[in-house]
């Protein structure tokens, strides 16, 4: 049934190139790509649209990562964490709550009752406010762990920040499960109205490593 | 001659090509029970729902030009969007073939349908081969097309929407009536008592509030995402390079349905692959910035295939035609498959603005639905199919083409296929779109003024471009000269400009000439 499915479909849409042929067609790509901005601007531009989502944002060196980890996490009350076993252990050396590094067989059900939980992050796009994580990177875990707890927090390396979309997408791993983030997750829904924190985590705080 | 060795390797003899058939007739949720006008008469008694739409389109509207003007390229990422489209639908069988040898060298099982029944079967045979008689829905207007969650629910299936303007439609049992925000027709206290009555254990107290409503489906959910087994998407785009599949969303239920549950079954209409993965730095731009006039959509998840440890294990892509070939075999059907369904072009449109989405009758409303519902479902016995009378549902004011992102020319496909309509049926097109328009707009003599000017001077023009005839009351001017129609590019900047000022001045003066020819306007 299936093959004979599949045959069916694809000889219909050949005979519909056949008699309704296409012009051909070079794809101009004439948009901005391979764009770099300085540190400082793109650290601004970056800033300013996580900003316009309602992240927190905070800036620091690669030093003070375990004193701002440890700051934000205690600001918000997360006595309990999850972590990806890849992450580097330095970054929660001032944190004195529970940390659970994260496996493939801790059911979904066993994250909800996390506080939150700490990651790293493939690459960022400063237009527009985006942070890339790959799960298939160790320090950045499983989708559920970034999904399920209602706190995330990112520390980002303003080195792996590039300024645009196509300068992003470039330097990801496609077939790697890949989960784009721009905000906390938020509904327009209702009369269009904003609402952030429907089902994903309601925070999203920022720490980005100037020096890093 | 046509012995097999005779043959280009990998390649079939066919023979004649053959147009492939349209959505069958009666399935689905591609055609309503009633003619446009008919149907807008009734929309347009509901007050609140002309507020609620006013202020939702106006609001995104503008939202969307301020993000789209703060990108100096944004013209060439429409050029390059556009041109991807065109090219993808030209190699369409190879990328295809491309994406389902990448699914499955990624560990997925893919799955090819003819129409929406058969996708139905697929997705429900999937279902209970994994024990489970629910399933938790992503939003996704492949599966509302194809009428998936009653099919499902006639086989003892229960579907679950995830996503807030879904759940609301769904425990309302309405219908959706826009693209992206399907509960637009609905005001928060509507919403309050939809949710006090269907939502079992909702706290009594909720007040009207959209913060505390989400908070209601988010805690009705939460345990459903926890522990469902199964769960069925749509997909924004499906990569041929390498079968990376997407969907593109803002409240995390999607990330929840893609990620949690032990297995994933993807409906993707054929049109949307794309061929490269780098074709996303464009299409990540465009989407979100046309749809809700946001720089980016909170949450965009990529797969591909099942990756162990992580996500389902069980990954099906069923790809889906359902009259998209046919639409491909014609012009107008074709460029109409470009569409990535922001839904900018509804948010600019006078008629959607008044009628609402209910009035179309199928999945698709708006501009693009007008379009894009005749070419999928057909325009069946040209008088009385509601289809046939959406060509008829728009101003041809150019609105829609200016707005849409891979700059799909709406107007002139209307043109087209009341052109199409037309010669089928031996109606006059001119009656069926001062129908439409005295029913919708709220001053159908300045309607149709532009109607005669821009759109009926393009479909009485013909192919040739000239206007040899006009409609009255321009008729006595049309008689004694020919009128060059108006360009294709846009009716609002000819409407607009000298000439077509100019020109509209001639013919109005001279059109008094001809009391007699004074247009009935049914109300
Ligand atoms: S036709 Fe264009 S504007 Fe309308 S929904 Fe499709 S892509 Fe968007």
């Amino acid at each position: 049934m299936t093959a004979t499915a599949r045959e069916t479909v694809l000889s219909r849409v050949r005979d519909a190139l056949a008699l309704s042929p296409g012009p051909e067609t070079v794809v101009p790509r004439a948009y901005r790509t391979g764009r770099r901005l300085p540190d400082t601007e793109r650290l601004a531009l970056f800033v300013d649209r996580l900003v316009d989502y309602r992240t927190q944002v905070h800036t620091c060196t690669a030093s003070e990562t375990a004193a701002v980890v440890a700051e934000v996490l205690h600001a918000h009350g997360a006595r309990k964490i999850g972590v990806p076993p890849g992450l580097d252990p330095a970054w929660l050396a001032a944190y004195d709550g529970t940390v659970l590094t994260d496996s493939a067989d801790i059911p979904a059900p066993q994250l909800d009752l996390l506080d939150g939980v700490v990651t790293a992050s493939t690459v960022s796009c400063a237009e527009t406010g985006t942070i890339f994580l790959d799960a298939a990177a160790p320090d950045q875990g499983r989708r559920a762990l970034t999904l399920v707890p209602d706190l995330h927090l990112c520390v980002i390396d303003l080195s792996s920040v590039q300024t645009g979309v196509p300068e992003a997408v470039a330097r990801l791993r496609p077939t790697h499960p890949l989960t784009l983030i721009s905000g906390p997750s938020a509904t327009s829904d209702i009369e269009l109205e904003r609402v952030e924190g429907v089902h994903g985590p309601r925070t999203l705080e920022v720490v980005i490593r100037t020096d890093a | 001659m046509n012995s097999p060795a005779d043959r280009a390797p990998n390649s079939t003899f066919v023979g004649m090509p053959t147009v492939p058939p349209r959505s069958p007739y009666g399935a689905g949720n591609l055609r309503g029970e009633r003619a446009f006008p008919k149907a807008a008469h009734d929309e347009l008694a509901n007050e609140q729902l002309r507020r609620n739409l006013g202020r939702a389109t106006h609001s995104i509207r503008a939202k969307r030009l301020a993000v789209t003007g703060e990108l100096p390229d944004w013209e060439q990422l429409r050029d390059a969007g556009s041109a991807i489209k065109t090219d993808t639908m030209n190699r369409l069988p190879e990328l295809l073939e491309q994406l389902e040898r990448k699914v499955i060298e990624h560990g997925g099982t893919v799955h090819w349908a003819r129409d929406g029944i058969e996708a139905n079967e697929i997705v429900t045979r999937l279902v209970k081969g994994t024990g489970s008689d629910e399933v938790l829905k992503v939003k996704s207007m492949a599966t509302q097309e194809i009428g998936l969650n009653e099919y499902l629910e006639s086989q003892g299936i229960t579907a679950y929407e995830t996503d807030l303007a879904e759940l609301i439609v769904q425990l309302a049992h309405d219908r959706p009536s826009h693209i992206l925000v399907p509960a637009i027709h609905r005001n928060r206290d509507e919403i309050r008592d939809i949710f006090l009555q269907e939502i079992p254990g909702v706290d009594p107290g909720l007040d009207a509030v959209p913060a505390q409503l989400a908070a209601a489906a988010r805690a009705y959910l939460r345990e459903k995402f926890m522990t469902a087994k199964v769960a069925v998407s749509g997909a924004n785009f499906g990569i041929a390079e390498t079968g990376t599949l997407s969907v593109v969303e803002s409240e995390g239920n999607g990330r929840m349905c893609l990620t949690v549950p032990e297995t994933l079954i993807t409906v993707m209409g054929i049109e949307k692959v794309l061929p490269r993965f780098q074709d996303l730095e464009v299409f990540l731009q465009l989407l979100p910035r046309s749809s809700t006039g946001e720089r980016m959509n909170p949450y965009t998840s990529l797969w591909t295939g099942v990756t162990p440890g992580d996500g389902p294990q069980d990954f099906h892509l069923v790809l889906l035609d359902n009259g998209r070939t046919a639409a491909l075999a014609d012009a107008i059907g074709r460029a109409a498959l470009n569409c990535i369904r922001c839904s900018a072009c509804l948010n600019v449109c006078p008629v959607y603005e008044r009628t609402g989405g209910h009035a179309y009758g199928s999945t698709y409303p708006g501009p693009i639905g007008a379009v894009l519902t005749p070419q999928l479902a057909g325009m069946h016995g040209a008088k009385d199919d509601p289809n046939s009378s959406l060509p008829y549902a728009s101003s041809l004011c150019g609105a829609c083409f200016d707005a849409c992102p891979v700059k799909i020319d709406i107007p002139s496909l209307l043109v087209e296929l009341r052109h199409q309509h037309t010669e089928q049926s031996g109606t006059t097109a001119e009656k069926l779109a001062m129908k439409a328009a005295a029913t919708v707009m709220q001053r159908p003599k300045l309607f149709t003024a532009a109607q005669k000017a821009a759109g009926l001077g393009r479909l009485l023009a013909g192919r040739d471009g000239t206007i040899s005839h006009l409609p009255p009351p321009f008729r006595g001017w049309s008689d004694s000269r020919d009128t060059p129609a108006p360009p294709r590019q846009s009716f609002r900047s000819w409407f607009a400009s000298a000439e077509g000022a100019e020109a509209m001045r001639a013919a109005a003066a001279e059109g008094v000439r001809h009391p007699d020819d004074g247009i009935q306007e049914t109300p």
